[in-house]
């Protein structure tokens, strides 16, 4: 498994409820229902993904997050996770306050614009950064909210959203001793878990 | 008739019937002292008989889902693309029951089979069936068949509805249950248009009261406008433009009331071949059945309720251009089984081609179909696995 998920399903205690938006092909639902007798549901679009959460047995609806998450009750879930998908998302703002709405507690994962790297690829080619976390071109991307560690706190402590935990890792999903001193800077991957 | 019988057929294949002697007590408060059902089985069932897998049929449907009868058969059974071997509903893996339902014209007891008490066709005193008066006899053919519990209760349309209810009255007695193109209950609008089709029928002048088997006639423009109703619900607005446009069959117009349009002609014929082979009285008494469909009915009208009773897995599908049963009204079952906690999987599958889609081979819909159904087939052989490695 991913290790970003390994750190997500270290945070999920035995037997808890979850909701997974844009879930992939199910595995880190799958690996939690093995593992910690989780419940819960993937939301995903892509077909190809739904035939694989259809096999491992993962139960997985298929629904564009774009239109929000108004089919569940408040409080629902004890978790929401959302891995990677969050820059990709319409409106970002709007589906984080779904999360937090929906779940007891939300985790959510992202790609850090303001590493280190990302800011001098930016600054010193003047182009837009293509890395193993952000592998796409400025036209083909499905990143178009992209975000850094500040903004998304920013935006946290706005909309009162309390964060719980923070985890911030490097491409090879290490985190090291400048990351823990200056996320912002040296992390190339978020992990927060938040709650309303 | 098939030069040759493809080798993802089920192959030839012949009806049985069953003849049940315990009466069936009915919703609508009558009691069919004795019945006889009709059915065909494709696959082999296992030792431990885990590996049934029943298909409800829809609204005009029958038994006969895979393969043929006889060598002259121009075309294969109704889910022929989706039942044999190393299709989605694999028969190298699954046994395979599909019945006719009570009150059906293809065999099974029904308006037009022979009242024992009278020793006349049934007609209109045969009494009216509902979904669950359906499930309720199915499982006596489980029983029959020494099924105890189902690996999967399928059904596209009417045949959905059949699997939902399964669920609800017999939770122990299906793994998974496979809703496609289907709803909780009909919309005003669903309940209109088959209101339109019994219209037809009951004021076609050779109806006779529903007794037209005695004056050796029967309505037939009245199935034929009903079919032609239906007919255009299964379609979606794009597929009939695809399929026909606005072509005229001779070229030009004539002016007059006369087959012009490519689309008449293909209604008409729908309409005509459906009519020989159809009878008026089981044409209304499926579609009454489909207008009383609402499991929510016994629990408060509370959906959520209902859906609580299950303990199988769903899967439900549900198709973009399906305007008899839209996405919406499939969603509202996956809200329910979701807000029940159940375990649920959904899939919309994005087709122009309305809600016949069901029936169709869409590579979109084989794919995640036979995902799902691959994984049953796993469950149940690691199961089958398990048990013997306990023995060994």
């Amino acid at each position: 498994m991913r290790d970003d998920l390994q750190l997500i399903s270290d945070w999920i205690p035995q037997g808890a409820t979850l909701l997974d938006l844009g879930c992939g092909d199910g595995t880190l639902l799958a690996w939690l229902g093995e593992h910690k007798q989780t419940r819960g549901y993937g939301l995903e679009i892509n077909q190809d993904n739904l035939a694989a959460c259809f096999e491992k047995g993962v139960n997985v609806l298929e629904q564009d997050l774009d239109g929000g998450l108004g089919n569940f009750q408040d409080l629902r879930f004890d978790y929401v996770v959302m891995t990677q998908a969050l820059q990709a998302v319409l409106r970002p703002d709007q589906i984080l306050n779904e999360m937090v709405r929906v779940g007891r507690e939300a985790i959510i994962t992202f790609p850090n614009f303001g590493h280190w790297w990302v800011r001098s690829y930016l600054a010193l080619r003047g182009r837009m950064p293509v890395s193993s976390t952000l592998p796409y071109e400025w036209y083909n991307t499905p990143n178009i909210h992209l975000c850094t560690v500040q903004d998304f706190e920013t935006h946290c402590r706005k909309n009162n959203i309390r964060i719980l935990e923070r985890q911030v890792i490097n491409r090879h999903h290490r985190s090291g001793f400048l990351a823990k001193l200056w996320p912002n800077l040296f992390g190339e991957i978020a992990i927060y878990r938040v709650k309303a | 008739m098939p030069q040759q019988i493809p080798a993802d057929s089920v192959g030839l294949v012949e009806p049985k019937i069953h003849r049940f002697d315990t009466p069936l007590e009915l919703e609508c408060g009558r009691t069919l002292p004795s019945y006889e059902l009709v059915y065909e089985t494709y696959g082999t069932l296992n030792r431990t008989a885990t590996n049934a897998v029943l298909i409800c049929h829809a609204l005009s449907g029958h038994h006969h889902a895979a393969g043929y009868n006889s060598m002259d058969d121009k075309r294969p059974g109704w889910w022929d693309t989706c039942i044999g071997p190393g299709k989605v509903i694999d028969t190298n893996r699954f046994f395979v029951v599909c019945l006719n339902n009570l009150g059906g014209c293809h065999g099974s007891s029904g308006p037009s089979s022979i009242n024992p008490e009278t020793g006349q066709p049934w007609g209109p005193d045969f009494p009216m069936m509902t979904i669950k008066d359906w499930v309720n006899s199915q499982a006596r053919l489980a029983d029959v068949l020494g099924i105890q519990r189902w690996a999967a209760v399928i059904g596209g349309s009417m045949g959905g509805m059949q699997a939902l209810q399964w669920s609800i009255d017999y939770p122990e007695r299906l793994g998974h249950a496979v809703v496609i193109a289907a709803a909780p209950k009909l919309s005003a609008q669903n309940i209109a248009f088959n209101e339109v089709a019994r219209q037809s029928i009951l004021t076609d002048p050779n109806f006779h009261g529903g007794r037209y088997y005695l004056h050796d006639t029967y309505p037939r423009q009245g199935l034929i406008l009903a079919r032609m109703v239906g007919h255009i619900t299964y379609l979606s607005d794009d597929a009939m433009r695809m399929k026909f446009g606005r072509d005229l069959r001779a070229g030009r117009f004539h002016y007059g009331f006369d087959v012009e349009f490519q689309v008449e002609s293909y209604l008409r014929h729908q309409g005509e071949v459906f009519s020989r082979n159809f009878d008026a009285n089981t044409y209304l008494l499926m579609t009454k059945a489909l207008d009383y469909f609402d499991p929510a009915r016994e629990f408060g009208d509370n959906l959520e309720t209902a859906l609580a009773q299950p303990s199988c897995k769903f899967l439900i599908v549900s198709f973009t251009s399906d305007w008899r049963f839209a996405p919406e009204r499939s969603r509202e079952i996956v809200d329910g089984l979701v807000h029940a906690g159940r375990d649920v999987s959904y899939a919309e599958i994005d087709t122009p081609k309305g809600h016949d889609a069901f029936l169709l081979d869409i590579p979109e819909y084989t794919k995640l179909f036979g995902a799902y159904m691959h994984r049953v087939a796993n469950e149940i052989e690691n199961r089958a696995n398990d048990v013997e490695a306990s023995h060994a």
